[in-house]
């Protein structure tokens, strides 16, 4: 047998990140816990270089490589650099609350790192059997993070929910693989969708869609699958449902893309019909739950499960404008994500974790411009014009209605409009009430300036979203 | 038809098993239930030739997983009462969604798609074939993106399992090995003179 060395330089950004990941799990060995804050900048400057690397080398195109296991395509490359960032957010406003509460471990870094590679192994998945490891390596590593806190009892309960439903939808998941690995006797995804439409058994590549989309709403948090996601919000740490939160969805925008579209594009009549339930009741439940809520962990949690549905609603118009638009829906959730949580940790103290929907009552007062920036947020999220949200729902809505399902578009205004009571809400606790709690914001220096650039971030790309939607569709129609 | 008839005698041998697993009372009965059941699993992967994936399940799942599973459920008291609360208020959807799953899995994976005629039984080899030496050639070489994969995930696994459980007590008496390694004769012998006793 004759085997040619793969070319390995596609894979350069995820080559550098396990590398630093194995290094920095190394160096974190030798240090005591005063100096832990180099374990910290380490993985900055990684998550920097590795952005630098894929930026800087932009492809054009597809590139296949290691036996067409591995793609890098432009959607490959916009979605990286994108978790990158979120990434490095991420890891910024954990220092503080983790350093107050001496849980500042060189794991939790080492741990993300990894998790990171994974959602890149997602991104850039060619193959079933990349697919499922990439989201093993996510998911093992997001487990850990969730139990670090092992004084925790939420914490704890958190976890267990979490590695047990996890592992659930990861056998759907391999379920549904091995039904199209069946019919079609190929892993590779080209080669499946090159045979899906030739086959004959069509009931049987129907019955491993339903279990492969199982299993992926499982990880993606999508109503009847969701009830994981408010649990394992509000047990975690701070910090890790922020990095639960974020990055992650970009990568299971992906893996939908990979399989769904990559994959399974033949069978989009199928999958277009089981997607539309899984959005109406993500978008009902995750909306009408939410109001009900008096922790804002559990009640972004549910706004969470009502996004997803917003961005299958985009994947299931099966057009590129679709894709693109869902792209961009994710892309602006996890800017909005970053900013909700990242209040969530501004507000929090040591000994005091301002997870209440109360703790944020009177913000106005203690301080103006932050209740200013989670004004934005929350305007974004409810998707009020200019900002951000208001963009990606409306870009959504319009290839939902240009593919001719003017009732889905009116389910998703009229369930949209009820989310945005709960958004509001928050604004009014903001703005009208007199502060429960008097205690004076004390914020590090890097946080306040993230912060406020994450909220001015919203607001800018909201004035100006054509740019980024431009990114999107040029991504997506690339390849 | 002797390989049809080992075939469904290993089959029925793993169905058995798996039932007992989740049926049996006793956990560590269930364990030993697994192994079992890991045995006809190996015994059919047997028949597909594929001796070094039948070798490992044996050697890795019964002999190093199930032992340590087997202690864990020894050592832990498990309450077979507790965890059978509520086992009837579910049981009447339990056996609902049960009967409406294999009913449309038999409907699927039925013969009419999975017969012999319609997925043929993969080719016979020679005796000179070696299942071992055909993984061995794409393991490393094809499939070597998901094979670094995989090992990054056991990197990780080893992490997450010593960060869960590694706790630092301060009462805890540790031993130091470079300072036990670099312990020199005089530190531990000291000579002391003395004066020989006199005899009175």
């Amino acid at each position: 047998m004759t085997f040619t060395m793969p070319n390995i330089a596609p894979a350069l950004p995820e080559i550098f990140i396990l590398s630093m990941a194995c290094l920095i799990l190394v160096i974190d060995l030798f240090l005591t816990d005063r100096q832990r804050f180099v374990t910290y900048l380490l993985t900055q400057a990684t998550l920097v270089v590795a952005f630098i690397l894929i930026v800087t080398d932009f492809t054009q195109g597809r590139v296949l490589t290691f036996s067409d296991t591995f793609v890098r395509d432009p959607m490959a490359d916009v979605l990286k650099a994108c978790i990158f960032i979120a990434g490095l957010v991420t890891f910024t406003y954990s220092r503080d609350y983790l350093q107050t509460r001496q849980i500042f471990k060189g794991e939790f870094f080492v741990l993300g790192l990894f998790a990171i590679l994974g959602m890149m192994i997602l991104t850039s998945a060619h193959n079933f059997l990349t697919i499922y490891l990439g989201l093993e390596l996510l998911s093992l590593s997001l487990y850990a993070m969730v139990a670090m806190q092992r004084d925790s009892v939420t914490a704890s309960e958190a976890a267990m929910k979490y590695f047990i439903l996890g592992a659930i939808a990861s056998g759907m998941l391999l379920y549904g693989i091995s039904m199209i690995y069946g019919v079609t006797g190929t892993l590779d995804l080209a080669e499946v969708a090159r045979q899906v439409p030739e086959t004959e058994k069509q009931l049987l590549l129907t019955f491993g869609l339903v279990f492969l989309i199982v299993g992926v709403a499982f990880k993606l948090g999508a109503v009847p699958f969701h009830m994981w996601v408010p649990d394992v919000y509000h047990g975690a740490a701070t910090p890790t449902t922020l990095f639960i939160g974020s990055a992650p969805k970009i990568a299971a925008f992906a893996m939908l893309m990979r399989l769904l579209v990559d994959g399974l594009g033949g069978l989009h009549a199928q999958w277009q019909d089981i997607l539309i339930i899984l959005a109406v009741l993500s978008m009902g439940v995750g909306n009408i739950v939410a109001i009900a809520q008096s922790n804002i962990k559990r009640m972004l949690a549910y706004s969470t499960i009502s996004h997803v549905g917003f961005l299958m609603l985009g994947v299931l118009t099966g057009t590129a404008e679709g894709y693109a638009a869902a792209m961009f829906y994710t892309l602006a959730y996890v800017l909005m994500t970053l900013g909700g949580f990242g209040m969530v940790i501004l507000l929090s103290r040591e000994g005091f974790e301002a997870d209440k929907l109360d703790d944020f009552k009177g913000l106005n007062e203690r301080s103006p411009w932050f209740a200013f920036m989670m004004l934005i947020v929350m305007f974004s999220m409810a998707g009020v014009p200019p900002f951000i949200g208001f963009w990606a729902k409306l870009s959504v809505l319009k290839e939902v209605i240009a593919a001719d399902m003017v009732w889905l578009a009116v389910v998703a205004v009229i369930f949209s409009i009820i989310g945005a009571f709960y958004y509001l809400r928050v604004i009014r606790l903001m703005y009208f009430d007199k502060p429960v709690d008097t205690a004076r914001l004390e914020v590090a220096l890097d946080m306040r300036l993230l912060l406020s650039a994450n909220g001015l971030g919203v607001l800018l790309l909201g004035l100006f979203p054509g740019g980024l939607l431009a990114l999107c569709l040029a991504a997506l129609s690339g390849s | 038809m002797i390989e049809k008839l080992i075939f469904y005698i290993f089959a029925i041998i793993m169905v058995f098993g798996a039932t007992m697993v989740i049926t049996v009372r006793n956990p560590v009965r269930a364990a030993l239930f697994l192994v079992l059941t890991f045995f006809a699993s190996a015994a059919i992967w047997m028949l597909l030739e594929a001796e070094f994936l039948a070798i490992t399940l044996v050697l890795v799942y019964v002999g190093a997983v199930m032992v340590l599973f087997l202690f864990v459920v020894m050592m832990l008291d498990i309450n077979t009462a507790l965890l059978k609360e509520g086992f009837i208020r579910y049981l009447p959807v339990g056996i609902g969604v049960a009967i409406l799953l294999v009913v449309m899995l038999v409907g699927v994976v039925g013969p009419e798609n999975f017969s012999l005629d319609e997925m043929a039984a993969p080719e016979r080899h020679g005796a000179d074939y070696s299942n071992t030496r055909e993984l061995g050639s794409v393991l490393y070489t094809v499939y070597v993106y998901p094979f670094e994969i995989a090992a990054v995930i056991l990197l990780v696994a080893i992490i997450a399992a010593i960060t869960l459980t590694l706790r630092k007590r301060p009462t805890t008496k540790y031993q130091n090995p470079d300072s036990q390694v670099s312990v020199k004769r005089d530190d531990r012998v000291r000579m002391v003179k003395m004066k020989s006793e006199e005899k009175k």
